[in-house]
């Protein structure tokens, strides 16, 4: 028999601190897979955000970053600067790259900095404790938004591949979700494509992965991959925003 | 045919690889603990078990090994 | 470039900055510090080096970051306002032991406040300036070929001690040529074991990081790093005394305000007044030796500052209030005229007799 199937090896092997059920964790694994798919952990630096994955620097082998809230491109930007040769990836939550870090972002991606964006959207601000975040629905439920995100108070959700979409610099841009097994074999392929698109010296590639917050959705675990099919994908409808090297359309 | 094997005390038994294996062969223990004091996962029957990883796969915290 | 050739403060402290080693530069437009930009936008292309104009003071001092986890020399510069926004990522830098090098050429404020030379951050840069325990180096110059020495020295002690350092000018130190000798340099280079350059699978993974969510952590982590300022203060500290043998008013200013007080305390002098000067290099450490010295010798301390009187308060610490310190200002962009310095001398002498 051989092994068709285990913990990568770009992941060290310090417990995830994440909630049961929270996607997080395979969201990390699909990074983890890509480094060791394309051998270069030994020359990747991550960047983790502000958020529940703050404690990503403890997760990943290769060498990491911890940014401030929000900056997670800028510093990016100053690795990949420093080390052109080197692989750099940002690992950022809603909060992070929507809200604090949206400036960077937007001019990371018009730049089209060379590097690989992975961007968790799951509607909410985790770490805190459930408040709303850039991208919750409208009408969702959250600790500040206890009668349900009202659109002419707060506004709308940031539809953060489709507003990047719309400027010339940025190589890739794709959604994708990771409530089941199809997804997620579709987002490995997205996320392995963002890291070699860097590799290739082609610029800004992001990947927006469409992730559950059992805990603060207040939902089972499954009932949250449920939610995501229901809530979610139709208002973040997956696909490729952008790929310069195709072309191609949503 | 194939083998899955747990690493049981990093389970928190979310119970996404029972949702997601075909052959509904996967429970979370009853009247069972790991160190964290969940009821993790296991397999009832490994003869049965395809090997098709769909449980590793959305396994969030790498639990499971899949051999073929 | 051993020659004496005339440049502006700005442009000496960023050819400087190159013959320290900076390869990286990253700013965001504000006066009165844009020749610094300027001169990086034209050089660093033609060197290999990378000038990249940041969308935002935050993003560019975030830039400054990631260079400096890779372990490479690397700067920014601003000026007051910009300099607020870069406090954040300056607090980030220092908690995570990381050296970089910062420039401000300060404006009047607060708030917006003007784009004339003013003094008025010495609280927020000898202070750390971000939130948390921490202090960054805070170098002072008073003529362009400072502007350049300090530069270089802010490079060198940045990467010895792991922490960020400051070049705190004005906008006339910055606008103002002088003549100035560059080129016989020999910068430091420190090993940075710690630099997150990729594990090449060869050791452990390095984390550049200021959280610790262990509060017996953190608390033992800024024990060490006051450990190591505590060398600094020990060993780092700079100024230069000026006719403070026989002196009995020492006269204490930096930067611009030392230039007016020297040209003061020579009038002074002529007029058989016995007034010296300190003249702090450092801001962080603050020299205070010297000063607690002086405090045994002389009747009195006139701090000269552009500013409410910020320093004044380093020196009332430093000599222990054992003599009063008072205090000659001008603020909001404002510079104290010499007259005005030998008028306040002469009136403290009077009293004195």
């Amino acid at each position: 028999m051989k092994t068709v199937f285990q913990k990568p090896k770009a992941l060290t092997d310090a417990p995830l601190h994440y909630c049961p059920g929270c996607t997080h964790g395979i969201i990390h694994r699909l990074v983890a897979e890509a480094i060791d798919a394309l051998g270069i952990e030994g020359n990747t630096v991550g960047v983790a955000p502000v958020g529940c994955a703050v404690m990503a620097y403890d997760y990943f082998s290769c060498d990491m970053v911890e940014a401030a809230h929000g900056r997670a491109p800028a510093v990016a930007t100053g690795l990949k600067r420093a080390m052109p040769e080197n692989i750099i990836f940002t690992y950022q939550g809603d909060g992070d790259l929507a809200s604090i870090g949206m400036a960077e972002t937007v001019h990371a991606a018009t730049r089209n900095e060379n590097i690989t964006v992975i961007f968790v959207n799951n509607a909410i601000y985790g770490m805190t404790g459930g408040q709303m975040a850039p991208t919750s629905l409208p009408g969702q439920v959250t600790q500040t938004s206890p009668y349900g995100r009202d659109v002419k108070h707060c506004g709308y959700p940031v539809k953060v591949c489709e507003m990047l979409a719309q400027l010339e610099g940025p190589e890739y841009l794709a959604r994708v979700a990771v409530n089941n097994v199809k997804n997620v074999l579709s987002a490995k392929k997205a996320i392995q494509k963002a890291f070699e698109n860097q590799i290739a010296g082609k610029g800004f590639s992001l990947v927006e992965v469409i992730s559950a917050c059992p805990t603060n959705w207040g939902m089972t675990p499954q009932k949250a991959l449920e939610w995501i099919d229901e809530k979610m994908i139709p208002y973040y409808p997956l696909g490729v925003y952008k790929d310069r090297s195709k072309e191609a359309g949503v | 045919m194939a083998k899955i094997t747990f690493s049981t005390d990093l389970c928190k038994g979310c119970g996404l690889c029972v949702a997601a294996c075909p052959k509904g062969l996967i429970v979370l223990a009853k009247g069972k603990l790991n160190k964290k004091g969940h009821a993790p996962a296991e397999i009832t029957d490994q003869a049965a078990c395809i090997g098709c990883a769909f449980c590793a796969t959305m396994c969030p915290d790498c639990v499971i090994t899949v051999e073929k | 470039m051993a020659d004496k050739v005339l440049m502006k403060g700005n442009e000496a402290l960023a050819e400087a900055a190159i013959q320290a080693g900076c390869r990286h530069y990253f700013g965001y437009p504000i006066t009165p510090q844009t020749e610094v930009a300027a001169y990086m936008a034209k050089r660093m292309p033609k060197i290999g080096g990378c000038f990249l104009q940041a969308e935002s003071e935050i993003a560019a001092i975030n830039m400054v970051y990631g260079v400096a986890s890779a372990g490479k020399r690397v700067m920014t510069s601003s000026s007051s306002p910009g300099i607020s926004l870069k406090e954040e990522g300056i607090s980030y830098l220092a908690g995570a032991d990381l050296p970089a090098f910062i420039v401000n050429v300060q404006r009047g404020g607060p708030g917006l406040g003007g784009i004339q030379p003013s003094q008025s951050d010495y609280f927020q840069s000898t202070r750390g300036g971000g939130h948390g325990d921490y202090h960054i180096i805070v170098l002072a110059p008073s003529s362009v070929q400072e502007m350049a020495d300090l530069t270089v020295k802010g490079f060198d002690l940045a990467d010895e001690y792991r922490m960020p350092a400051m070049v705190l000018a004005d906008g006339t130190m910055g606008q103002m040529m002088e003549p100035v000798t560059m080129g016989s340099y020999q910068p430091k280079t420190v090993e940075k074991p710690w630099a997150v350059t990729g594990t090449r699978m060869q050791r452990p993974h390095n984390i550049v990081n200021s959280l610790y969510l262990n509060p017996e952590e953190l608390e033992r982590t800024n024990f060490e790093r006051y450990a190591r300022y505590a060398v600094i203060e020990q060993k780092e500290a700079m100024y230069e005394a000026f006719l403070m043998d026989d002196a009995d008013i020492c006269v204490t200013a930096f930067g611009i305000a030392s230039r007016v007080s020297r040209n003061a305390v020579l009038a002074a002098r002529a007029e058989g007044i016995k007034v010296g000067m300190l003249r702090p290099i450092t801001l962080w450490p603050f020299p205070k030796a010297p000063f607690a010295e002086a405090a045994d010798r002389v009747s009195a301390f006139i701090s000269v500052e552009l500013s409410m009187g910020q320093m004044i308060e380093d020196v009332e610490l430093a000599t222990r209030c054992k003599r009063p310190v008072y205090l000659c200002n001008r603020t909001g962009g404002m510079i104290p005229s010499p007259e005005q310095v030998l008028a306040k001398i002469k009136e403290i002498a009077g009293g004195l007799k």
